[in-house]
């Protein structure tokens, strides 16, 4: 008998997680047009409602998730203030929905109801679309569960005068002949000028702004007023404005490596603010969850871990994907977040590849002599050798509305990987 | 509550479950913690059995404390106060970052994986193993995994686990020294416990840490230098393993071309070990000691075999015969005088049918380690046969045996039931080669060669393939005449010794299997060609002294901040198993 034979019925899992990674690895989303949400997005109908994370009913919801369903609800003008939205979240009127169910990612609450613009992603490898919101900067925004008239004059100029000024600056769009921006290569980019993709997008940011500008001004002629001024700034100078097409980008990523059969690569990460949530690859739309943490990290002035939200967002498909927290030693300049010094930077990055399968062929990390960011997470090696997933995150307040308080390193719990590590050998021995 | 004790302090502890730390850690967190305010000692421990009880005679065991396992880190300070006691014991996690921290010289933090590691080093070559038992074949499948050779420090590993790593290390071209091996020299680096000694040509292949210590240090006494020295744990040579980790040492100094000559030293092994390592020495191309320790050595030397009686001869004999290799590189000189050569039979049997027992005993002791025996003859590594009466295989006889000469004189006096017994070993196509003695003298039959002559000449007639040896014992003043004897003997066709070790020498020759340069031992096949020994990197996974032992010596090294898989947890462990897909499978042969 062969010391090395693996049963033949059985997938083998080393095999299935390099193919899964490969095609990870191979995905090549680019951005190609702006779009609203109900016409775009599968299944999203007026009454239905995406958020953030694993499942979630209304009673059980944090305080910015309920915020931001809250802003949503009049945005779409199905209600006409807070408590009136509220009634209606909780009446069973409205439905709710992980948006990862529907090819979509929303940083922090992730709220996308079906007038909202997002941006479209096509991966050119695999095929298939991906979409997130467009991002509304710092402060007071919906996504921190703000909905009072500063937020929603925001989401109506996203809407009314940057979606479509976006789209015509894109492949796809009305104008035809626009860019198709290659996200990946983007964000390979950023990683060399410092950013993680995650809490740190100030480069790719300015990058992306780069890239639309020639094409906004073209399709910009008719524009009135100092309306493709103020589109250029708020792209240019929302340090987040490529958080959310990234996000988009690393979905089509984490997509393509999912559902490969006998794989225990993690597929999605994502917390609503209640509970921390995770699919592996081998096991289906499976959602494994737990209770989540609070992060450890700084605080803006005035606020402190008291007033810390738990953990939200589905930011964490960054880390998914093999880069944000992952990448943190290409990204020194946030390392405060982290603990301190540079060398930190370094040993966060170190550690993830402890847990990955492999390192990425595009992105890469100068200060580790350019070595492939650490990519997908196999959750027999977090149980193996206990170390969890780092997830670099933005702290929300508790409340709905006041934003932003903070920022992060937060790592899903154990009991995630144990769970789903155990329903995977159950199913592994049935095969 | 604590209470004080008879000095009036208070104890206070901690119990860290599945916290392991290796004791190197482990003493400079106690230095650290002693200096710490009012604290008057302190202890930091794994809570093994043996720990605990030092503790006690020390007044040092926490009343009271809950049960305990060898993976739990035991925590206690005996301070002026509770307040000082558990302050202290606050700072624990703070003291070990220090220790951390400053004791590596790259500022990148270690890895926590062998796969992770090697990427850190990638021309590792070795991996050093000292985790705990239960843990070790787990890393050392990681490491063989991982391509690299493993030098297997850690105890307590099953022979079913060693069995499988030796295979699958084969499997690899890879080599596994231990468990438990305490000493190596490798290109010049020092594994585990071994000696500084300087650079020269003499490898060795020692089952005998100490020993091999010994040996090592005596080679460096008497002026010259080892190439390697490959410690490879006391069971390798046991029956169940099969010496598959000294048989793969042996083929990797045969082909090493800074070794010229090749020591191997034992204690004891299994008999049919003993002939599988024997064998593969014959099969080297370069002279070779052996020396199994507390057995009767063979023949002082046979081909390029040379045995020694103890580890001071097996050092000083290589030494010489390093001498002598120097010599010969300049001029090609003739080392040994011209052996009775017969025509090669391997795979033919021997049978010798003795009149002398001792002479019968001395042949077995002699043999043993090239041909498997059987004899009516009690001797280690023999195979002791019920009935004398049918031979088969490589059979050694005393005639004189009590059970053979019921109601007959003596052999000595009497040949005739030894010669029946010529012609029935003569009629069995089997048997190769015929071995008998001659013992002369007053009070022996007066004229031996009278009936032994012509058996062997008519045997001879009937078959040219089966060479029959006769010793003769005696003197020239003998009553039967020895050059007499001889001579008719001779005439008759029988190859005549007048000792037993130059005929034993060339029944080695002809007898035992005379294998080419490619050492295939049955019990462990060699499957992928090992690669060649060269200046080691290591990938250190365990006792954290060792990987300073490295980094001191001058080898490029990566400490890998091993902790016990899935927190030791037995349950996550089994699903972990369940899903390695790299997994060897069960040992079904064992």
């Amino acid at each position: 008998m062969n010391d090395d034979a693996t049963e033949a019925t059985r997938p083998n899992i080393d095999e299935a997680n390099r193919t899964a990674v490969g095609r990870m690895v191979a995905s090549r989303p680019r951005l190609v047009d702006v779009a609203t949400a109900g016409d775009v997005i599968p299944g999203l109908t007026k009454d239905l409602l995406l958020h953030a994370g694993p499942p979630i009913a209304w009673p059980r919801m944090s305080g910015p998730l309920r915020g931001a369903i809250i802003g949503a609800l009049i945005f779409e003008g199905l209600a006409q203030d807070a408590d009136e939205a509220a009634e209606l979240a909780a009446s069973g009127d409205i439905r709710f929905a992980p948006c990862h169910d529907h090819q979509t990612v929303g940083p922090m609450a992730g709220v996308v109801s079906s007038s909202m613009a997002v941006w479209v992603v096509e991966d050119d490898t695999h095929g298939g679309q991906t979409f997130s919101t467009l991002n509304e900067g710092y402060g007071k925004v919906l996504r921190y569960g703000a909905y009072d008239d500063e937020v929603l004059d925001r989401l109506r100029f996203l809407n009314g005068t940057m979606a479509p000024m976006l789209s015509s600056a894109l492949s796809k769009g009305d104008a035809g002949g626009g860019e198709a921006i290659d996200l990946r290569a983007l964000l390979a980019e950023a990683l060399h000028m410092g950013d993680e993709g995650h809490n740190r997008n100030k480069a790719g940011s300015i990058l992306l702004a780069t890239r639309l500008a020639p094409a906004l001004v073209r399709v910009a002629r008719d524009a009135t007023g100092d309306a493709l001024a103020r589109v250029l700034a708020f792209l240019g100078e929302n340090a987040l404005s490529v958080l959310n097409p990234v996000m988009a980008a690393a979905k089509a990523m984490a997509d393509a490596a999912h559902d490969v059969p006998g794989s225990t690569v993690v597929s999605t990460m994502a917390r609503n603010g209640t509970e921390f949530g995770i699919r592996v690859s081998g096991l289906g739309n499976r959602w494994f969850t737990a209770p989540c943490a609070t992060p450890q990290g700084l605080y803006f002035a005035g606020f402190s871990a008291d007033d810390a939200n738990p953990d939200i967002g589905d930011s964490t498909i960054t880390e998914t994907a093999g880069f944000g927290a992952f990448a943190m030693a290409a990204a020194p300049a946030i390392v405060r977040f982290v603990s301190g010094a540079p060398r930190d930077a370094i040993a966060a990055t170190l550690e993830m590849y402890e847990i990955t399968v492999g390192e990425h062929d595009h992105f890469t990390i100068p200060p580790l002599d350019f070595r492939g960011t650490p990519v997908g997470i196999d959750i027999r090696r977090v149980v193996e050798l206990g170390i969890t997933p780092r997830v670099n995150t933005g702290i929300a307040h508790k409340e709905a509305g006041i934003g932003q308080i903070g920022a992060g390193l937060v790592r899903p719990p154990m009991a995630l990987f144990e769970e789903a590590l155990e329903a995977f050998a159950e199913q592994h021995l049935r095969a | 509550m604590p209470r004080p004790d008879t000095h009036g302090m208070i104890l206070s502890h901690r119990l860290r479950r599945g916290a392991y730390l290796d004791s190197i850690v482990l003493m400079q967190l106690q230095v650290a913690l002693r200096a710490e305010p009012g604290i008057e000692d302190c202890s930091a421990v794994m809570a093994t059995a043996a720990n605990l009880s030092l503790l006690a005679a020390s007044d040092m065991l926490p009343e009271g404390l809950e049960a305990t396992g060898a993976d739990d880190l035991l925590l206690v300070v005996r301070a002026v106060d509770s307040v000082a006691g558990e302050s202290a014991l606050d700072r624990v996690d703070e003291l070990l970052g220090q220790r951390t921290s400053a004791s590596h010289e790259d500022d990148l933090p270690a890895p926590f994986s062998v796969r992770e590691a090697c990427r850190r080093l990638p021309d590792a070559r070795w991996a050093a193993i000292s985790v705990p038992g239960r843990w070790a074949s787990r890393v050392a499948h990681d490491a063989l995994e991982a391509g690299l050779d493993i030098f297997l420090y850690s105890d307590n590993v099953s022979v079913a686990d060693e069995r499988l790593l030796k295979r699958r290390a084969a499997a690899r071209g890879r080599l596994v020294l231990g468990p438990d091996c305490g000493t190596a020299i490798l290109g010049g680096i020092g594994f585990g416990f071994a000696n500084r000694v300087r650079a020269g040509c003499i490898g060795l292949v020692g089952a005998s840490g100490t020993g091999l210590q010994a040996i090592t240090s005596r080679i460096d006494d008497l002026g010259a230098g080892v190439s390697h020295a490959i410690g490879i744990g006391g069971r390798d040579l046991s029956r169940e393993i099969g010496g598959a980790s000294a048989l793969a040492a042996l083929r990797l100094l045969a082909a090493d071309p800074a070794t010229q000559v090749v020591v191997l030293v034992s204690k004891p092994p299994d008999a049919a070990v003993a002939r599988a390592l024997v064998t593969a020495a014959r099969a080297v191309p370069k002279p070779v000691v052996i020396c199994f320790l507390g057995t009767i050595p063979p023949v002082a030397r046979v081909t390029n075999l040379n045995f020694a009686a103890g580890l001071e001869q097996a050092a000083d004999l290589a030494v010489s015969l390093a001498a002598d290799e120097e010599k010969a590189a300049v001029t090609v000189t003739s080392r040994t005088t011209m052996p009775c050569r017969l025509p090669a039979a391997p795979g033919g049997f021997l049978r010798a049918l003795f009149a002398g027992g001792t002479l019968a005993l001395e042949t077995l002791a002699q043999l043993r380690f090239f041909l498997p025996l059987r004899a009516n003859l009690s001797l280690e590594g023999v195979e002791a046969i019920d009935d004398p009466s049918t031979s088969t295989g490589h059979t050694v006889l005393d005639m004189g045996d009590d059970t053979l000469t019921v109601g007959r004189l003596h052999p000595m006096i009497d040949p005739d039931l030894r010669l029946r017994r010529l012609q029935i070993e003569a009629a069995d196509v089997t048997v190769s080669t015929i071995l008998l003695d001659v013992v002369l003298g007053t009070g022996s039959e007066a004229d031996p060669a009278e009936r032994l002559a012509p058996a062997i000449q008519e045997i001879r007639a009937r078959r040219a393939d089966l060479e029959i040896l006769v010793v003769v014992v005696g003197t020239e003043d003998d009553p039967q005449g020895r050059r007499d004897q001889i001579d008719r003997l001779a005439a008759a066709g029988a190859h005549v010794f007048e000792r037993l070790g130059p005929a034993l020498e060339a029944i080695v020759r002809r007898t035992a299997a005379s294998p080419a340069f490619d050492p295939q031992p049955d019990a462990a096949p060699v499957a992928a060609e090992p690669t060649p020994l060269g200046p080691p990197q290591v990938i250190n996974v365990g006792l954290e002294s060792f990987h300073q032992s490295f980094v001191a010596q001058g080898a490029p090294a990566v400490h890998v901040a091993w902790r016990p898989p899935a927190g030791g947890d037995a349950r996550l462990l089994a699903l972990l198993d369940v899903l390695a897909s790299d997994q060897p499978a069960p040992d079904v042969s064992a």
